[in-house]
């Protein structure tokens, strides 16, 4: 029965996609083209931008907006528009190699402990509570502090924190599954363990994990944002949005609304990308329980 | 009352296992530096003799075993060690750093639950009881943004309407020894209420949550049946049984608190806990951070076990798990 079901929704994926997508909320129809936006700048970052990343344009630091410079220059001549669309490139890049990371290595510990259980689940999950016990940014500072701060660092450094939250997650619904009988039924067949994981438990716990991602994207680029804001993330002359914030941030008390621009660039992200996950967990477990 | 006791103690031995666990983390800190590491703190005019001193002088010759119960015992008598900036000159003890700074910024968080806690509360129990209404929807779009979006947009936008537009309060908070409670009241105003945004949508949401699930059981349905007035219903049936969750919220939400205040203290120029730790980073000044580090995960750790018993003592069901 459960082959059924999957050759069904197989079958049907596609069309069942784009009906899908059709009959969604409109806030999340608007998501879902915002997130498009955004992958698509990110992706032709070079073709769009109209002035390199790090390309001091402009002799006068701070210029307003106007003319050939469509949002001003920065403080030091560069131009804000070209470095706001390089910045979707660096962050929303960083934050998806970083969740990427953190979902291989959480997902991967998470169904070892639920299939292993016993000492191997024991031992994974004391080492994931004690990270867990401390603040995942604070954390992350010490290891900054410790490692230095470079983009390689960065996505290392919040993977690995990260991963401890992907982990809990995969274990705990793999564990339901795990209990299951079918794959009673495929252990008895003499299936092995690799298997029964790529047959039968990852594709029952999937909708989990893609909405697990998205969050996890969330947060990820929220922590590199912050932590590139605090000075301590991306470091210049690399365009980034939580930097940009920063940079223009002592121009606020002038009234100059320049940070305004990247700060709502990422909060524009991460709401539509919310919304896309909300909508996604409901129509995910309304499918499942059509049967 | 036994079972009771005995759990409590089960969960404090944990909490002091966790914090225990974490001081080994925080002590490895100094274990995984980078071979470079002494000679980028010294600077580079250091020669390889004054590395070396450097090296024993931190005690990275002696077995990590020996220095960790050493770290821990100066722990134990306030000791947190010596901070690496200008320690070529005038060595400052890490204490000195950091025990001020904490002050600052227990008082901005202690102003930030006060004014956040019935808030939250009070929008929470709204929200609960008008449920799907137009209003708990709009408090329900009005948090999830806010809980999506970053700290410091919340920030510059409070900056920008009471500071730049309406400019009622400073946009910066240095506050400095020897001022009244009210002059320093009015300082942290704007951070204060940068973090009561942040913290109020987490913490409404959460009482929402926790009195809505009281509000479904029998026993209400039952005294409504009865004809019980409905506040009455509210305050004397579920806001008992509700109160567990909702000091488990209270303490939950404080644990959030303290990540919170990392960037906010940087927004507003707060001299506080979180800007030294973010400093100490950028200098790579570990003795600091390491203690920062120990102070946040000590009072996470601290607030989330006070949440558990807290749950645990008010729930009795809690006690028979499974």
């Amino acid at each position: 029965m459960r082959a059924d079901l999957a050759t069904k929704t197989a079958d049907t994926s596609v069309r069942r996609r784009s009906k899908l997508l059709a009959a969604a909320p409109f806030a999340a129809r608007v998501a879902a083209v915002i997130v498009l936006i955004y992958l698509l700048v990110a992706l032709f970052a070079p073709l769009l931008a109209p002035f390199g990343e790090g390309e001091v344009v402009s002799e006068i630091p701070y210029a307003p907006p106007g003319g050939a410079f469509l949002l001003g220059t920065d403080q030091l001549g560069r131009d804000q528009f070209s470095r706001l669309i390089y910045g979707a490139r660096n962050s929303m890049g960083i934050a998806l190699a970083t969740t990427a990371i953190s979902f291989t290595l959480g997902s991967l510990f998470g169904i070892i402990a639920a299939t292993r259980r016993g000492w191997v689940d024991q031992a994974i999950s004391r080492f994931v509570d004690v990270i867990m016990a401390i603040p995942q940014l604070i954390f992350a500072l010490i290891l900054l502090s410790i490692a230095g701060s470079s983009i390689p660092n960065l996505i290392i450094i919040i993977a690995l924190l990260d991963s401890t939250r992907v982990f809990r997650v995969a274990r705990s619904v793999a564990m339901n599954v795990v209990a299951m009988d079918f794959i009673e039924a495929a252990r008895l067949r003499g299936e092995g363990l690799v298997w029964i994981i790529r047959r039968e438990i990852l594709p029952n716990i999937l909708p989990t994990l893609v909405a697990e991602f998205g969050l996890r994207f969330c947060f990820a680029f929220l922590t590199i944002s912050a932590l590139s804001f605090l000075g301590l993330g991306i470091q210049p002359p690399t365009a980034d949005w939580g930097s940009m914030v920063r940079e223009a941030s002592p121009l606020i008390a002038y009234g100059k609304m320049s940070l305004f621009i990247p700060a709502v660039a990422i909060a524009v992200l991460t709401i539509s990308v919310n919304l896309l996950v909300d909508w996604f967990l409901d129509k995910a477990s309304g499918l499942r329980n059509e049967r | 009352m036994h079972a009771l006791g005995r759990t409590i103690l089960y969960r404090l031995v944990l909490g002091l296992f966790s914090i225990l666990a974490v001081s080994v983390v925080v002590f490895s800190a100094l274990e995984f530096l980078p071979g470079d590491f002494a000679a980028s703190v010294l600077g580079r005019s250091a020669t390889p003799e004054t590395v070396a001193a450097f090296r024993q002088e931190l005690g990275l010759d002696l077995p990590p075993v020996q220095r960790y119960l050493a770290w821990i015992g100066g722990l134990l008598h306030g000791d947190l060690g010596t901070s690496f900036a200008g320690r070529a000159y005038t060595p400052r003890p890490v204490a000195d750093i950091v025990l001020p700074r904490l002050g600052n910024t227990l008082f901005l968080a202690a102003v930030t639950a006060a004014l956040a806690t019935p808030i939250a509360l009070f929008l929470g129990l709204l929200a609960a009881l008008y449920r799907n209404s137009r209003f708990d929807r709009l408090v329900n779009a009005l948090t999830l943004s806010t809980i999506a979006i970053p700290e410091f947009l919340v920030a510059y936008l409070i900056i920008l309407v009471l500071a730049v537009k309406f400019p009622l309060f400073y946009s910066m908070s240095s506050l400095s020894p020897g001022m009244t409670l009210a002059e320093k009241l009015y300082l942290v105003a704007l951070p204060v209420l940068t973090l009561s945004f942040v913290i109020v949508a987490h913490m409404m949401r959460m009482t929402r949550a926790a009195i809505i699930g009281v509000l479904s059981s029998p026993y209400i349905e039952m005294a409504r049946l009865k004809g019980t007035r409905p506040w009455h219903v509210i305050f004397r049936h579920a806001l008992p049984n509700a109160l567990g969750p909702i000091v488990n919220v209270i303490a939950f939400s404080l644990a959030y608190l303290v990540v919170g205040v990392v960037v906010i203290e940087v927004v507003f120029v707060y001299p506080g806990i979180g800007q030294t730790m973010v400093d100490a980073v950028r200098n790579r000044d570990i003795p600091v951070v390491q203690a920062c580090t120990l102070i946040f995960a000590v009072t996470y750790i601290t607030l989330n076990l006070v949440a558990d018993i807290v749950a645990i003592a008010t729930n009795p069901r809690l006690l028979h798990a499974r």
